[in-house]
């Protein structure tokens, strides 16, 4: 729903950095230099799981060309006993992810980091570095950690008076279970397991920082926020925040996966010891093995029906992998697995399970899709045991504005219905489907749905009008699709001046006020709203100096296509005054033009999405492909639809990907054994089709131009949705991921 | 060990540099020649973020050595656009928002030049194989196929 008289907004203008992505000009993080420059390099364990009884580093740092070297002893301790959170994040466990302390948790987890002259001598120092381990039985399995007899990671963590693997728990309850499965026609419950998958961006992590001799630091990175590198880096350093400066290179994506450090407060102590600046790079294989991933799980989803569809309880209980130290995310699927509906008995319990797995990080809606992909096949079951359309079965349960959510909150407006019937009345949903086209060849449609809360929270941004009457917008958020482009067409929209004269930047921690990450589908809801509010603070700067020149009061000024204009007859008669020309008399008429704001923003009303997909297998090979996939999803606006679609199309196959093809795979050892973009199996062009997104815009009544977050919710569903379409082409369930050849092909041979 | 002394063509410009026996065409590009535009996503050959082209032949830098490219031409991302002037793909990208984070863009502009200059004419089918050396995680490929497409087409109209 493009409102017309919009000249900007829902515009598909090109955006701010576009000429110099296209042309290689951009600067990502592994593209920086400074004159002086040395090279950093980690060691990482070669051991799942060892405890580090002594590091001996003298051999290395004897060796010609090395400048520096890092161990644990190195890094600000937080004590196992006190827990000190940034965000989301415990120190305690950062800490030790950055460099292991008393026990190397994973195969490639770093225990020591050299700064040199080249990379080639980092690496010969790493090699030169002695540590003495006691290697430990390692676990990977969720399965096999929660055994009583399980190789511990942490003696001091317990579960029920013992030691354990399990390192947390989250429940959420309503009503009664029990007495709601008693009244069900029909109740069905099944397990399903998932393997951990990477995030996936192209661009390795990568530093370079500057420890200058007055103890100041710059730091040159990627990131999804460059503020949590500061206060992360600040924690794990002793720098003060205020001596950090933040400098966001560009992000060759990160979704979730750059909301934490792994480099940054060691190339700070590297340079710090070395005097030097210090860069460090990522390999592809560190990034595999020691960087994300997202959990695997094991999940049991227990659902119970009325003949007539209406669900009467629901049960989940999930197991995520957290990696080697805590901290999995259990609100994903404790949260957002039944959020969409009505359901009056709920019962849904989460464990954080440590193992011997480099630790996770969040993943777009993290933990929500595993969530999503039990309770929608569960739904998928239901539907079909009470002979019902799963659309219909979904509608008749959708959760209503002034229902309480289980994760707390009372619902305000409600979208669901929106995405599920927008499906339903789809061409792609009533196309026939030969479900046998060819022989050894079957077909099959499925659906399901999905739930991210979405956020707001801090954002800073400043308009300033430039001299020659253009104007500069610096927001605090990195950009990993788009939203400056978003923020562009807002700013000009509001001063009714063309697209090109609007620029928007970055700003590092010295340069802008705090913001909080890129994530959640939170920025463009967030940096939207001040830059709204900065812009409309700029125009009323605009009428009152249009005001002192006309000698009449602001009040009696409107500002109308980028122009302040007398309001109406009796504010007089005097000829527009331009953007330019008010900037042109800035200095004589009060002094530069521009505003700062600052808020901690509320109002971002949860995101929901439903999706139809076809997929073929092929039955002799077990290769599954998906053939046409429709997406929809309330975005509340579109700002610049061309983004919009573009994270709901990368969402799906992302979606895809974990459905079919990607997994870690590891060896009896502890190691992971596919730690390439070879042997890790993303979607590649030739495996996807074209995915159709449904953009439906209801705007959201809490924010200025009605935006809802985009980003997380497009990849809640296609996991279960693609399972259900296996399901239907071949009639047998599969309750395991990934779907790829081998998985499909034994499980064709079970009865 | 001492560097070796290269002598090549990069963007129709003659340049020379020093590098190791062991480094690859991308260590040369990224380090002394100072054209970090082509990017490493996996060093392996597995992602295409570091797609030029050799005497017209796409390649991924990182699988090739420096040396290997003395007395050849070697097109890189900076040299795609004349001045001010886009390429069409580079122009079509920015206009269908076939990027997001951009990393994997130049290699795929890179892939794609190479793809229109063999086949001026694709089907849907003949762009996804042509790209499918380039791994792009944010678009999910459909805006890339689609301007290469429509590249394509108004390339050929051009030339008619």
């Amino acid at each position: 729903m493009n409102d017309m008289t919009n000249k900007w907004i829902g515009q598909r203008t090109i955006r701010p950095d576009g000429a110099d992505k296209v042309t290689g000009r951009a600067q990502y993080s592994a593209d920086f230099a400074m004159p002086g420059m040395i090279h950093a390099k980690m060691l990482r364990s070669p051991h799942a799981h060892a405890r580090i009884r002594g590091i001996d580093t003298s051999k290395a740092e004897a060796l010609p060309g090395v400048k520096a070297v890092v161990t644990a002893k190195d890094v600000v301790d937080f004590p196992l006993d006190k827990s000190v959170m940034l965000g989301i994040q415990d120190m305690r466990w950062m800490c030790r992810n950055v460099m292991a302390r008393e026990k190397a948790l994973f195969h490639g987890h770093p225990v020591a980091a050299v700064a040199a002259i080249n990379e080639e001598v980092a690496a010969a120092a790493c090699a030169l570095i002695e540590v003495d381990y006691e290697v430990l039985p390692h676990v990977i399995e969720i399965e096999d950690a929660i055994k009583p007899d399980a190789p511990i990671l942490h003696e001091w963590n317990t579960f029920e008076g013992k030691p354990s693997n399990i390192a947390g728990t989250m429940v959420l309850k309503t009503g009664d279970v029990e007495k709601g499965f008693a009244e069900a026609d029909v109740v069905i419950e099944r397990t399903f397991t998932s393997r951990p998958v990477h995030q996936g961006y192209i661009e390795p992590h990568a530093c370079t920082v500057s420890y200058a001799a007055d103890g100041r630091v710059t730091i040159w990175s990627s990131s999804q926020g460059q503020f949590m590198v500061r206060a992360m880096t600040s924690l794990l350093t002793g720098v003060p925040q205020s001596n950090i400066r933040a400098i966001p290179a560009e992000i060759g994506g990160g979704f979730g996966a750059k909301t934490i450090v792994y480099l940054e407060p060691i190339a700070v102590l590297l340079s710090k010891k070395s005097g030097r600046p210090v860069k460090m790079v990522m390999t592809r294989e560190e990034v595999q093995r020691a960087t994300g991933p997202a959990p695997g799980s094991l999940s049991t989803v227990k659902i119970g029906a009325k003949k007539d569809g209406s669900i009467v309880a629901a049960q989940g209980t999930f197991y995520l992998q957290a990696g080697g130290l805590p901290g999995s995310p259990l609100r994903g699927p404790v949260g957002c697995s039944f959020a969409a509906y009505a359901i009056p008995n709920v019962l849904s319990v989460g464990y954080d399970v440590v193992s011997n797995r480099s630790k996770v990080a969040a993943y777009r809606a993290p933990g929500a899709p595993l969530g999503a992909f039990a309770t929608e096949c569960v739904l998928d079951e239901i539907a079909e045991k009470l002979g019902l359309d799963p659309l219909e079965m979904r509608l008749k349960n959708s959760a209503k504005a002034g229902d309480k959510a289980i994760y707390g909150p009372v619902f305000g407006e409600v979208t669901f219905k929106e995405t599920v019937e927008s499906i339903l009345h789809h061409p792609h949903y009533k196309a026939p489907l030969d479900k046998n086209p060819a022989p050894g060849v079957k077909r099959g449609r499925g659906v399901a749905s999905g739930f991210w809360y979405n956020a707001g929270g801090e954002s800073s941004v400043q308009v300033n009008i430039t001299e020659d009457g253009n104007v500069v917008v610096t927001t605090g958020h990195p950009d990993v699709g788009g939203s400056r482009a978003s923020i562009a067409n807002v700013v000009a929209e509001l001063l009714g001046i063309d697209h090109s004269r609007v620029s928007v930047l970055i700003g590092d921690t010295m340069t802008i006020g705090f913001s909080n990450l890129t994530g959640g589908s939170r920025v463009t809801f967030a940096s939207a709203m001040v830059a709204t509010a900065s812009t409309e603070k700029v125009i009323g700067q605009l009428k009152e100096r249009a005001g002192k020149i006309w000698g009449i009061d602001a009040e009696a000024i409107k500002w109308e296509d980028g122009m302040a204009l007398p309001a109406g007859d009796n504010a007089g008669k005097f000829p527009p005054l331009s953007l330019k020309e008010l900037a042109a008399k800035a200095n004589e008429m009060g002094g530069p033009i521009g505003t700062q704001v600052q808020l901690n923003t509320t109002g971002a009303d949860p995101g929901f999405a439903t999706h139809c997909v076809d997929v073929e297998v092929d039955v002799d090979l077990g290769i599954v492909r998906v053939l046409r996939y429709t997406a929809a999803q309330d975005v509340g606006r579109a700002l610049h639809p061309g983004y919009v679609e573009g994270q709901i199309q990368g969402g799906v196959v992302q979606g895809i990907g974990w459905a079919l093809s990607e997994e870690y795979l590891y060896d009896k050892n502890g190691r992971v054994d596919n730690a390439s973009f070879l042997d890790y199996r993303m979607p590649v062009c030739s495996d996807v089709p074209m995915i159709d997104p449904v953009v439906i815009e209801i705007p959201n009544p809490k924010h200025p131009q009605g935006v809802r977050g985009v980003g997380e919710a497009p990849i809640v569903p296609p996991l279960a949705a693609i399972a259900n379409a296996v399901h239907d082409a071949l009639g047998k369930r599969f309750y395991a991921l990934p779907m790829s050849p081998p998985r499909v092909s034994e499980r064709l041979e079970q009865p | 060990m001492s560097k070796i002394h290269v002598s090549t063509s990069v963007n129709g410009e003659p340049v020379e540099f020093l590098c190791d026996a062991s480094a690859s065409m991308l260590d040369a590009l990224r380090g002394p020649l100072g054209l970090t535009g082509t990017k490493e996503g996996c060093g392996t050959g597995d992602c295409g973020a570091c797609s030029i082209t050799v005497d017209g032949r796409l390649v991924c830098a990182c699988l090739m050595l420096a040396v290997e490219s003395e007395g050849h031409e070697i097109a890189t991302i900076e040299g795609m656009a004349q001045g001010e002037t886009l390429h069409p793909l580079q122009r079509k990208f920015l206009e269908m928002a076939a990027l997001q984070c951009g990393i994997c863009t130049p290699g795929v502009l890179i892939s794609a030049r190479a793809l229109l200059e063999k086949n001026p004419d694709p089907t849907e089918e003949e762009v996804r194989f042509g790209l499918a050396g380039n791994l792009c995680r944010c678009t999910g490929y459909d805006k890339i196929v689609r301007a290469v497409l429509e590249t394509a087409a108004e390339m050929r109209e051009t030339v008619r």
